[in-house]
């Protein structure tokens, strides 16, 4: 991989975030690079989805520093995050199950056309390229006006993740995108983040599967009680020793020893 | 839109994906929000061109009758539909068109003002009333059921004390009267063309009064604007929600305002806007009602949240939000009218139409449950 010739497109430094008297994040180091993917793994409770929302602009850090592309940034809104091209795809909040694939595709950013006064959706255009998008992430719609909710929990992932590509993501940042997937649907989903850290794109894949970050991962960083634990690279770390960093240094050697095989 | 689907999958055929089944001819059209809405339709004339088609129901002068009918139905509808399909309900429809007959009969007759200006001042009125009630739904997140409950006593309270306080009784007449040269009132009570109905009549296609000093003019003076707005409003509500930008975030808020939100569309904006199409829609009802009765009464519009509900879910709409048509709805008034109007002609007694409603209210919601069902691919 070469990207580490190129500088970070974010570089979020000792970050902390303090909802009241509750210590969300406290102290987290993490950067993105361009065709890189950077997975975060973390516990349940580890302060993953308050990092994510922090990096996307819908919450403001309390202290700590974000450089976007070398420049000290501050987001309003998610919006704003967007335009300036940070993209998150939520886990199960991609997409819209009784809107076809090309509405939920263009939602927010609807190509219009002018026919007379009227100013109206291009749909020709919109489902051209929707299909044409979708085909190039290795899904073939029946139709762009199937709903959504026809395909599977890994191409709703993946409209998402074109969708964001389409648009001009610099950086993707992905909630747990195989979670609730099965195998060959996560391989699917693998497989896209591949093809898109290949257009130049940073990736920042949020995941609590050691094996779904090794497939696809440059670097692994350890998120655990608000805190990052440092910074992996591929082939630097074992997955056993990345299992024990996500469980706080408990022995999980012994625990998985006692469930005779790998957790 | 069907062309472009052909179009669109076409060459596709031969590198269909092996986890896609492919979708009948059948199937395809079964998940047509409208699909209710047609076969409705269609069983409800022929129905009533069976056991009414002889009582007058079909000439000139029934067919007016039961598409004036209609047209009320199918003007709260439309604004029912698109609030739904936006994810909201609003229960103060019936109360709203109350309090708007209320409000031009108090400011055009027990004031005196010019009836245009009360006509404006009313719909400014009941539109930010609308806006009020969509204001307190997204800010507060409270169910849109509970916020409009209240709404509807609080405006029938007010329909109801204010004529009394102010005129010592609850109907308020004199309004045709007081409406007589205006400018803006015939675009609410008046009629168009009067000369298609005479030409209509000339050729012998529609009958004329045979006596009375009315002899040889059409039974039908002209297309009364109550049918002009319906059909208006519907076709600008139909073009609004399938073919804008605006339309395709109204499904985006009801289907799921989070993802929503998350791709920036403006669901708060979007949801009050929709509260005050439907305040709009109740007021034209209102409006058109008045005038064509002269009088407004305190009791106006009693119900009538739940009969647009009903013509919106018979049209195909989910309860739920983010799925529903606008010409279903249309469609689901239309049948509404005629069951109204068709089982008076028949001689049925009208208290069965309370019976037919609930029946086929269930049957559209079994109905529109299952096609849920076929469009998510849930089991």
């Amino acid at each position: 991989m070469s990207s580490f010739d190129h500088d970070p497109v974010i570089e979020m430094t000792d970050i902390a975030k303090h909802f009241g008297p509750v210590i969300a994040l406290n102290g987290v180091s993490f950067d993105i690079r361009p065709a890189e993917v950077h997975c975060l793994l973390g516990d349940n409770g580890a302060g993953k989805s308050t990092f994510i929302k922090t990096m996307s602009g819908v919450h403001k850090q309390t202290s700590g520093k974000i450089l976007f592309e070398g420049k000290e940034m501050s987001f309003d809104s998610p919006r704003d995050a967007m335009e300036a091209g940070i993209a998150t795809v939520y886990q199960d909040l991609a997409m819209i199950p009784l809107m076809s694939v090309t509405r939920n595709f263009w939602m927010g950013r609807e190509p219009t056309k002018r026919f007379g006064p009227l100013r109206m959706i291009d749909f020709d255009k919109a489902n051209t390229v929707t299909m044409e998008e979708m085909r190039k992430m290795g899904i073939n719609l029946r139709s762009p006006d199937q709903a959504v909710g026809t395909l599977s929990g890994g191409e709703r992932q993946t409209v998402a993740i074109a969708r964001a590509v389409y648009f001009g993501a610099k950086v993707l940042i992905l909630d747990e995108p195989t979670s609730a997937l099965g195998v060959r649907q996560t391989a699917n989903v693998l497989s896209t983040i591949d093809k898109v850290r290949k257009k130049g794109i940073g990736v920042v894949f949020i995941t609590h599967n050691v094996r779904h970050a090794l497939a696809v991962g440059d670097r692994f960083t350890v998120l655990n009680r608000g805190k990052t634990l440092g910074t992996a690279q591929r082939g630097q770390i074992t997955p056993e020793e990345l299992q024990d960093m996500m469980a706080g240094g408990q022995d999980m050697v012994a625990l998985e020893g006692s469930l005779g095989g790998t957790v | 839109m069907t062309d472009q689907i052909q179009s669109a999958t076409g060459p596709q055929n031969d590198n269909d994906d092996e986890r896609v089944k492919a979708m009948g001819g059948v199937r395809r059209w079964l998940i047509r929000p409208e699909l209710g809405g047609i076969v409705g339709t269609i069983a409800v004339f022929t129905f009533f061109l069976i056991f009414a088609g002889d009582s007058g129901m079909f000439n000139a002068q029934g067919i007016m009758n039961w598409s004036l009918v209609s047209a009320q139905f199918m003007i709260i509808a439309v604004g029912a539909c698109m609030l739904m399909v936006a994810g909201e309900f609003d229960l103060s429809v019936g109360s709203m068109i109350g309090f708007a007959g209320m409000s031009i009969a108090l400011m055009g007759v027990t004031m005196g003002w010019p009836i245009w200006i009360a006509i404006l001042l009313t719909f400014a009125l009941c539109i930010a009333i609308g806006a009020v009630n969509g204001i307190i739904v997204v800010k507060t997140g409270l169910p849109s059921f509970i916020v409009t409950l209240a709404f509807l006593f609080i405006l029938r309270g007010f329909t109801i004390f204010v004529p009394q306080v102010v005129e010592r009784r609850t109907i308020i007449g004199g309004i045709d009267t007081a409406a007589e040269g205006d400018w803006l009132a015939p675009l609410f009570g008046g009629e168009v063309l009067g000369f298609l109905f005479q030409w209509l009549s000339d050729i012998g296609l529609i009958e004329v009064f045979s006596r009375g000093n009315r002899a040889g003019q059409p039974v039908i003076d002209g297309l009364p604007m109550l049918i002009v707005w319906a059909i208006g409003l519907m076709i600008v509500g139909q073009f609004v929600l399938t073919r804008t930008r605006f339309g395709n975030w109204i499904f985006a808020a009801g289907g799921d305002a989070q993802a929503a939100r998350y791709v920036g569309v403006p669901v708060e904006r979007v949801k009050i806007t929709m509260f005050m199409f439907t305040a709009f829609c109740a007021t034209v009802f209102a409006t058109s009602q008045v005038m064509e009765f002269g009088s407004a009464g305190a009791d106006r519009g009693l119900l009538k949240e739940f009969e647009a509900i009903i013509a919106v879910v018979i049209g195909g709409a989910l309860l739920t939000g983010g799925y529903g048509s606008v010409v279903g709805a249309a469609l689901g008034a239309l049948i509404f009218g005629v069951v109204q109007q068709g089982l008076f002609f028949a001689g049925v007694e009208s208290s069965l139409f309370r019976v037919f409603l609930g029946v086929i209210l269930l049957f559209a919601v079994i109905l529109n449950t299952y096609i849920r069902r076929i469009i998510t691919g849930e089991r």
